[in-house]
C-alpha cells in the first residue's frame, strides 16, 4: 500500500494502556528512537497512583506522551496527533486529549463487551461515546496479529501476549517514518545475554507491526519529521530527578567534598534518593531514614561533619522539615533541600504536578528565617539548578531550597552531555586555626558568610545550635544582638544576588506585556509566547530560576512593561511575592491548580486577554 | 595521658540549678574523656557532643569539644548524620527522657535498630524540667505534675526495656550520685562498637526532687540496687546478704542464707541472653533491686561501618569512577 508522506514540523503521540501493557517502555523506545534520529523531543509519563489498579479499569490506565519535532520542542505537548489505546479504558481516559485532526489506534481485540463495560462504556460504540468518531481510527486486531506473528516461535502464550506492545511500536514507527535500528539494538542488549531465545521473536514482532501498518489502508498518511538543528555533541536522555541527582554529584566533585543524602521515600522525589544510592562508587553515602525529620537532621549532622549534605522530599515532607530548616539557618551550615512539588495540600494528589510550595519555600518557617530559593525549569536544567544550589550553600554557608516539580522529575528530554570543565569550581569557606579563639559566627565582610570549622580540625572546637548567639558563639538573649543577627542572616541571603545571573528577556525589553513564569512552566510559556508572536502579537517573556534573592535587575526588567502577566500552577503565589517585592507594577495572573501542567493554548488566551 | 578533665571544660558558666543531678554526669564525662582519647589514640578534636533540647541538652556548651545543640528530639538523628558522614569521629549524645523517648522516640529506636556507633547518655529525671514541671514518658503512673494535676493515667517507658526490645547491643545504668560508676559505664560505652545507651537516674531538684531517692539514698542504696559486673555473682545488700536467682524462667530475689551458692546468677553482659537481660533491666524497687552497671553488651556490625564498607566494595567493582564516566554511561548518541 502506497501511503502519502506528509512533512510534519512536530507531532505528539500518546501511548496508553493497562498498567501491565508496557506503555512506558513503548513510549520510551519510541522517544529514544526519535532522539537518535535527531529530533528535538520532550516526554512525560502519566502513571496511575495505584501500583496495580484492577485490570481494564480507567484508574489502571498508564500513559506516556512524547512530543517530537524538527525544531525545538519545549513541552510534551498538549493534544496528541495519535492516541494509541490498548484497551477501552485507555480510550476512555485519554480521548479528550486527541487533537481534532488526530489519529486513534486501538487494539480491537481488547474491545470486547466485558472490557467496554469495565471501562464504563454503556454502548457498543465507544468511539462515539468518547467523542472521537470523527477522527481517523485505526482498528487493528493487535493481540491476534501478535499471536500470528509469533506462531511457531516457541514462546508460551503469556510471553507472546506480552509482545503486543512491540507490535504496536512497530506500527507507530511506520506511521511516523522511524527507523527500527534503535529498537533492534535495545532488544539485542536486553535479551542476548540472559534470554537469547527472546531476541528473534521480539525483532520479528516489531518488524511485523511495521509491515502490517505499511500494508493496511486504514493508515491515512505517513508522517516525516526531519531531524532538528541541534547543537553538535554527545546526547543522552535524562529525567529531571536523575539530572538533579547527578548535578549534586557534580557539585560534590567540584567542591572536593563527599556527598551525603538523608531522605525518606516520597512521591515524586523518591527517584533522586534511588539514583544517588546507585552511585556509591563516587563516594556518595545515602541514608533512607526513619522519617522526613531524620532525613534533614542526618543531613545537618553530615554538614556539620564537613560533607556536602542533601535531603530530598516533596511538599508534605517539606512541612515536616520546617523546624530543622530553621536549625540549618541558625547554625549557618551548608545544606541543599530539594522539594519536588506535587499537588497539595496535605497528601493531595501525590502523582500530580503543581507549583504550590513556593510560599512555604520562601516563608514557611518560624521566626525570621530567610533561605535562598532556586527553581529548576526543565528536566535537564535540574542538573544545573542542583549544582548551583550546592555552590551557593557551600560558598555562602546557608541551607538552599531547590524547587523541582513532579512534571520535571518524571519528565525527560535529550540532554547534551556537558564537559565538567565548563562548570565553575566550588570553594567552601573553611576556617583556619589561629592563636585567637575561634569565633564561629564571625562573618566575611563582603558576603557575610561565616566560616566552616569541621570536626577533626585541631584548635577550632566550637558549639553551634538553634539558640541565638553572638559572633563569638556565646549564647545571648541580648535584644540588640538578636536584632543584629536577624539582620545579618537576612542580608547574607540578600547578598547572594551577586551570584545570580541577571534576568534575561526573551523579546523586546520594553512593551505592553511581559509574560513572567518560574520553574517547570518554562516550556509551556515559551511555546505560548512563540505562538502569540506567530499571530503577530508583541509580547516579551522572562523566566525566573532564582526566586530568593531575585535577580538584581528584576525591577529594571519589570519597569519596561505596562503590564506583567504571571503564569504559575497555583493561585498566585509568585504574583503575590512580586507584588510585595516590586509593588510599582500592574500584575495580571494566569493560574491553574488542577494537578496538571498548563496547556499552551490556555496561556495563549491569557496573553490575548492581557493585551 | 595527653589530656586532663580541664581540657574538656569550656569557658561557659554551667547554668543548671544548684543541686541538679546533671552536674555529676557532666563531671563524669569530662573526667572519662581523657581516658577515652588515650585508649582510642585520638585527639580531642575528634570528639563531638550532640544534644537535643531540654536541661541536660545544654551539656555540649559546657564541653570544650565540637558540639551541636540541635532541636527537640532530633539529637539522635543529628548524631547519626555526624557519625555516618565521618566514622572517625567519637560521637556522644546527651538527651533527656522527653527528648529521647517522647518527641525523639522514633529516632532513638531506629538508631538502636541500626546500631549506629554512638554513645547515648540518657538523663532520666522522669519530668520535663526546662518547661517547668510537666510529666514525661518515664513519669510513674499517677505522677502529679502541672499537666497531670490529678495524676497521670498512662504507663511510663522503662528506657532499658525499650533499648533491649529494639535489640540494642549495649545498655548500662548509673546514678547521678555515683560518679565513679558513671565514669565506668561511660568508658565501657566508648569501648563498645554500636549504639551504647547509658541511662543516668538524675534528680531534678526543683520539679521532681527525690524521685530516685528510694534507690539513691546513701543509707539504703546498697540494699536497693545491684551493680552488675561480668563474672561476678549477683549479690547485693549492705551486708552482701541478698542475691538474685532464677525461679523457673523468672528472676527472684533471695537471701544468700536460703539458697545454695551455685544457684546465684552470675552476670554475663556479653551473652546474647536478651530474656534475662530484659528482666534485669526491668527490675524495680521495692520488688527488686535496681540493676546498675553494664546490663548488656553484645557484638554486631555497626551501621556507619557497614555504610563505609559498602561504599568501598561497590567502588571496587563499579565501572563508574568519575562524573564523566557517569554522564556517558548508558545509551548516548552523537549529533554531528
Amino acid at each position: 500500500m502506497q501511503h502519502k508522506v506528509i512533512d510534519a514540523e512536530d507531532v505528539v503521540i500518546r501511548f496508553a494502556g493497562d498498567s501491565g501493557d508496557g506503555m512506558q517502555l513503548t513510549g520510551t523506545l519510541f522517544a529514544n528512537t526519535s532522539a537518535v534520529f535527531g529530533n528535538s523531543l520532550s516526554t512525560f509519563p502519566d502513571y496511575p497512583a495505584e501500583i496495580r489498579a484492577p485490570k481494564g479499569t480507567v484508574s489502571g490506565v498508564s500513559g506516556f506522551q512524547v512530543h517530537i519535532g524538527s525544531r525545538k520542542v519545549n513541552t510534551p505537548g498538549d493534544y496528541c496527533d495519535m492516541l494509541v489505546a490498548m484497551n477501552p479504558a485507555a480510550l476512555k481516559a485519554n480521548a479528550k486529549w486527541v487533537s481534532r485532526t488526530g489519529l486513534v489506534l486501538v487494539n480491537s481485540d481488547a474491545f470486547d463487551e466485558a472490557s467496554l463495560r469495565k471501562a464504563g462504556f454503556s454502548t457498543d460504540d465507544p468511539f462515539a461515546e468518547a467523542g472521537v468518531s470523527d477522527r481517523n481510527i485505526i482498528v487493528a486486531p493487535i493481540t491476534e496479529l501478535t499471536k500470528e506473528s509469533l506462531a511457531g516461535s516457541g514462546l508460551d502464550q503469556q510471553s507472546v501476549l506480552k509482545c503486543k506492545n512491540m507490535f504496536t511500536l512497530g506500527m507507530a514507527c511506520y506511521i511516523y517514518s522511524r527507523p527500527l535500528d534503535y529498537v533492534y539494538g535495545y532488544i539485542a542488549s536486553k535479551f542476548s545475554k540472559k534470554h537469547p531465545e527472546m531476541v528473534e521473536p521480539n525483532r520479528k514482532v516489531v518488524s511485523d507491526g511495521f509491515n502490517y501498518a505499511a500494508a493496511i489502508q486504514a493508515v491515512p498518511n505517513v508522517y516525516k519529521i526531519d531531524p532538528a538543528p541541534l547543537e553538535k555533541g554527545t546526547y543522552r536522555n535524562i529525567t529531571g530527578n536523575q539530572a538533579l541527582a547527578w548535578g549534586l554529584i557534580a557539585a560534590a566533585q567540584k567542591s572536593g567534598l563527599k556527598l551525603f543524602c538523608g531522605s525518606y521515600p516520597i512521591t515524586p522525589a523518591t527517584a533522586i534518593l534511588e539514583e544517588l544510592a546507585l552511585h556509591k562508587s563516587l563516594g556518595v553515602k545515602t541514608m533512607q531514614t526513619e522519617d522526613e525529620i531524620a532525613g534533614i537532621c542526618t543531613a545537618i549532622g553530615a554538614s556539620f561533619a564537613g560533607r556536602l549534605a542533601v535531603t530530598t522530599t516533596s511538599g508534605p515532607g517539606l512541612a515536616l522539615k520546617g523546624e530543622a530548616l530553621g536549625l540549618a539557618v541558625m547554625t549557618e551550615l551548608p545544606l541543599v533541600v530539594v522539594d519536588v512539588q506535587r499537588a497539595g495540600p496535605c497528601t493531595g494528589m501525590p502523582t500530580k504536578t503543581e507549583q504550590t510550595d513556593l510560599g512555604t519555600a520562601i516563608y514557611g518557617r518560624n521566626g525570621e528565617c530567610p533561605i535562598p530559593v532556586i527553581a529548576a525549569h526543565s528536566p535537564a536544567h535540574c542538573f544545573d539548578a542542583a549544582f548551583t544550589a550546592a555552590k551557593i550553600a557551600l560558598e555562602r554557608m546557608t541551607p538552599v531550597l531547590l524547587l523541582s516539580e513532579g512534571f520535571l522529575g518524571n519528565g525527560s528530554e535529550p540532554w547534551k552531555i556537558p564537559s565538567m570543565d565548563s562548570y565553575p569550581e566550588i570553594k567552601p569557606r573553611y576556617a583556619k586555626a589561629s592563636d585567637e579563639p575561634f569565633r564561629p559566627f564571625e562573618r566575611d565582610a563582603e558576603t557575610l558568610a561565616r566560616s566552616w570549622a569541621v570536626p577533626g580540625t585541631p584548635g577550632l572546637e566550637h558549639r553551634v545550635g538553634g539558640l541565638e548567639k553572638q559572633h563569638s558563639g556565646a549564647l545571648s538573649t541580648d535584644p540588640e544582638n538578636h536584632a543584629l543577627m536577624v539582620a545579618e542572616r537576612a542580608e547574607k541571603v540578600a547578598r547572594i544576588s551577586d551570584m545570580v545571573p541577571p534576568l534575561e528577556i526573551d523579546g523586546p525589553s520594553k512593551g505592553r506585556l511581559l509574560v513572567v513564569g518560574w520553574g517547570g512552566t518554562f516550556g509551556h510559556i515559551l511555546s505560548a509566547v512563540e505562538k502569540a508572536r506567530e499571530e503577530g502579537l508583541e509580547v516579551s517573556f522572562a523566566h525566573f530560576d532564582f526566586l530568593n534573592p531575585l535577580p538584581s535587575n528584576t525591577g529594571e526588567v519589570l519597569s519596561g512593561f505596562e503590564r506583567i502577566l504571571v503564569c504559575e500552577l497555583n493561585s498566585g503565589q509568585f504574583a503575590s511575592y512580586l507584588r510585595s517585592t516590586h509593588p510599582a507594577h500592574e500584575y495580571l495572573q494566569c493560574n491553574k491548580v488542577q494537578g496538571q501542567t498548563f496547556l499552551v493554548h490556555e496561556i495563549l488566551s491569557s496573553i490575548k486577554k492581557a493585551l | 595521658m595527653k589530656y586532663t578533665q580541664k581540657d574538656f571544660k569550656s569557658d561557659q558558666e554551667v547554668r543548671w540549678c544548684p543541686g541538679c543531678g546533671d552536674y555529676a554526669v557532666l563531671a563524669a564525662l569530662q573526667r572519662v574523656l581523657p581516658k577515652v582519647c588515650e585508649e582510642k589514640g585520638i585527639d580531642k578534636e575528634k570528639v563531638v557532643v550532640v544534644s537535643g533540647i531540654g536541661c541536660s541538652s545544654r551539656l555540649p556548651y559546657y564541653m570544650n569539644t565540637y558540639g551541636f545543640h540541635s532541636i527537640h528530639g532530633r539529637a539522635t538523628a543529628v548524631a547519626t548524620g555526624v557519625k555516618v558522614a565521618n566514622p572517625e569521629l567519637c560521637v556522644w549524645q546527651a538527651s533527656g527522657d522527653g527528648d529521647a523517648l517522647a518527641i525523639g522516640g522514633n529516632h532513638f529506636i531506629h538508631s538502636i535498630r541500626r546500631n549506629v556507633d554512638l554513645n547515648i547518655m540518657l538523663f532520666n529525671n522522669r519530668i520535663y524540667g526546662m518547661t517547668k514541671g510537666q510529666y514525661s514518658p518515664t513519669s510513674k503512673l499517677g505522677a502529679v505534675t502541672k499537666t497531670s494535676p490529678y495524676g497521670t493515667v498512662e504507663n511510663p517507658f522503662n528506657p532499658g526495656s525499650l533499648v533491649l526490645g529494639s535489640k540494642g547491643t549495649f545498655f548500662a545504668r548509673s546514678l547521678d550520685v555515683d560518679l565513679a560508676l558513671s565514669e565506668e559505664i561511660m568508658l565501657e560505652a566508648s569501648r563498645h562498637k554500636g549504639a551504647a545507651v547509658m541511662e543516668f537516674l538524675t534528680n531534678c531538684v526543683i520539679f521532681n526532687n527525690g524521685i530516685h531517692s528510694d534507690v539513691t539514698d546513701k543509707e539504703t542504696r546498697a540494699d536497693r540496687t545491684i551493680v552488675l559486673r561480668d563474672g561476678e555473682k549477683m549479690i547485693y545488700g549492705k551486708d552482701s546478704d541478698k542475691c538474685l536467682v532464677l525461679d523457673g524462667w523468672r528472676l527472684k530475689t533471695a537471701l544468700r542464707s536460703e539458697v545454695s551458692e551455685e544457684d546465684i546468677l552470675v552476670h554475663d553482659s556479653h551473652s546474647d541472653n536478651l530474656g534475662l537481660q530484659m528482666q534485669l533491666a526491668d527490675m524495680r524497687w521495692p520488688e527488686f533491686p535496681v540493676a546498675l552497671g553494664v546490663i548488656r553488651r553484645v557484638e554486631d556490625g555497626t551501621y556507619d561501618e557497614r555504610v563505609d564498607t559498602q561504599v568501598r566494595e561497590v567502588a571496587a567493582k563499579s565501572k563508574i569512577h568519575s562524573l564523566d564516566e557517569l554522564l556517558h554511561s548508558g545509551a548516548t548518541w552523537e549529533v554531528k
